[in-house]
């Protein structure tokens, strides 16, 4: 039994739906050209070139893990120490850039 | 070949040595102390309702007879070799190997966690013995209600300010327990401050700072450390991930690395609370499958997850949850219909936590079933969930 209330949210053209948390519930729908408008949502503007570094790093792991990292992992992994991914995503690195890369709720999230 | 002596090494081993005869199998477990800490009693330490001579027993003695206890710490795994290197200089060859050497604290990742007060003004209560994963959240949570019961008992209480201090969202991970201990921490005058995650502590200047620039000032702090996998995982190529914990399927307990190697409890980085009660109740899919593996048999995809955890609320009370992978706490009873109440205070599940050291040296560690306390989530008796996310929906969703 699971209690997973989604929402939608239209990007550009682009119908998606999320859970109640905010996360893709499909990643595979994700493109990149939704990330300025997903990035504005969470209050990040401009996207520069450290944010795509983190975003496409959180993809990659999650191709390859099926799963997205957490902070703390991020911070050993991404090349990023974790006070630069806070400077990068204040709001919490692990949980906004997962959600502006399209991807689930980072595990250490639990 | 069994690496730890814990709670979920010192079950399998005793668990296999009654499955298989001892000419059937060579059973051996390696710890690096003969120090077996019965962990839910360290909470009780500090507010002198227990001592931590009583919480702790020699490891060897907690084996059954015909398994090998060898004291030593290890240096690293070979998974390609099948062989196990200690730091005495033994080299251990195993068919099927077990990890089972927990989570440990690694309070230097965090800046100025181990600087000035350090055991002075800042602790942790793991010592007698900050962030994710945590290993049992509602520990830190006990810890509040009994420092509130503590300096309530004491008269004291009006002139001590008790502040929770978390990187999770609210006071647990799931939301129908978050609102119910969110609301107790209100009735109990503990502030509750949340999405906190501690970059450093000043131990001299008496402030937590989060990494996005907020503080937190104390004149004393009890801090949960980040936690790690044991040292040896992460010179022991292949094995562990970043953390040292191991990669490890979440329903068979088969680890990621090797076919013939198997992880249980706080080792291994399935998405449970690093908690005894998970541990124990890995423990039937576990040897299971380690017979299924030895026999050339699939492996069953038996573990769902399972937590069950009694929270001290103080006062002489306690509150009980229960959980898996797919259902989160809820109110209602357990096991079934008739039990213990769930995510409610009761002096029933404070004498069930009492009564929960006995059965952990006399039952659970000797692998004997617990009569009504299977290994899967019981969903008798729980009542459903009504939608209560506390979680803010993003803007424009």
């Amino acid at each position: 039994m699971t209690t997973t209330a989604t929402t939608t949210a239209t990007i550009g053209a682009t119908t998606i739906e999320l859970t109640d948390d905010g996360f893709f519930v499909d990643p595979s729908v994700w493109t990149e050209d939704m990330v300025t408008e997903l990035a504005r949502r969470e209050g990040i503007e401009p996207v520069t070139d450290g944010h795509w570094n983190v975003i496409r790093f959180m993809r990659k792991e999650y191709v390859e893990k099926g799963a997205g990292p957490s902070v703390r992992a991020l911070g050993k992994t991404s090349g990023f120490s974790v006070k630069e991914l806070y400077q990068l995503f204040p709001k919490g690195p692990a949980k906004i850039a997962a959600r502006v890369a399209g991807i689930p709720k980072p595990r250490g999230c639990i | 070949m069994i690496l730890g002596g814990g709670t979920g090494g010192t079950l399998t081993a005793n668990r296999l040595r009654k499955l298989y005869k001892p000419g059937e199998a060579e059973i051996v477990v390696v710890d690096q102390d003969d120090n077996h800490v019965y962990q839910p009693g360290l909470l009780f330490v500090p507010f002198g309702l227990t001592d931590a001579d009583d919480i702790v027993r020699p490891r060897g003695r907690q084996l059954h007879a015909g398994i090998s206890y060898h004291q030593s710490s290890i240096d690293h795994v070979d998974i390609d070799d099948d062989r196990v290197h200690l730091d005495d200089g033994t080299t251990l060859p195993y068919d099927v190997l077990v990890i089972a050497t927990g989570a440990t604290l690694v309070p230097d990742e965090t800046e100025g966690l181990t600087g000035a007060g350090w055991m002075e003004r800042v602790f942790t209560f793991y010592t007698a013995f900050i962030d994710l994963p945590i290993k049992c959240p509602v520990a830190p949570l006990e810890f509040c209600f009994l420092a509130d019961w503590y300096f309530t008992e004491r008269g004291i209480r009006d002139r001590v300010e008790l502040v929770f201090v978390t990187p999770l969202d609210g006071a647990f991970t799931k939301p129908v327990a978050s609102e119910r201990l969110v609301g107790m921490l209100a009735e109990k005058g503990i502030e509750l401050v949340t999405d906190f995650n501690t970059g450093e502590v000043d131990g001299a200047g008496g402030r937590l700072i989060s990494y996005d620039g907020r503080e937190v000032p104390f004149d004393l702090a009890v801090i949960v450390p980040l936690h790690g996998g044991a040292a040896y995982v992460g010179r022991s190529p292949g094995l562990g991930d970043e953390l040292n914990f191991v990669p490890t399927d979440q329903r068979t307990l088969q680890s990621r690395a090797a076919a013939n190697v198997f992880v249980i409890g706080d080792a291994a980085d399935v998405p449970t609370s690093k908690a005894g009660s998970v541990t124990h109740f890995e423990g039937d899919t576990l040897v299971a499958n380690i017979a299924h593996h030895l026999a050339g048999e699939a492996l069953e995809a038996g573990f769902d997850g399972h937590a069950n955890c009694f929270i001290e609320t103080g006062f002489h009370k306690a509150l009980l949850i229960d959980f898996n992978y797919e259902t989160e706490p809820l109110t209602g009873h357990f096991p079934g219909r008739v039990g213990l109440p769930l995510l409610k205070e009761s002096r029933l599940n404070h004498l069930g936590k009492l009564m929960f050291q006995w059965i952990y040296w006399n039952a659970l560690l000797p692998g004997r079933d617990l009569p009504g306390l299977g290994s899967t989530m019981p969903a008798a008796g729980k009542t459903a969930a009504e939608s209560t996310s506390s979680t803010p929906v993003p803007e424009g969703a």
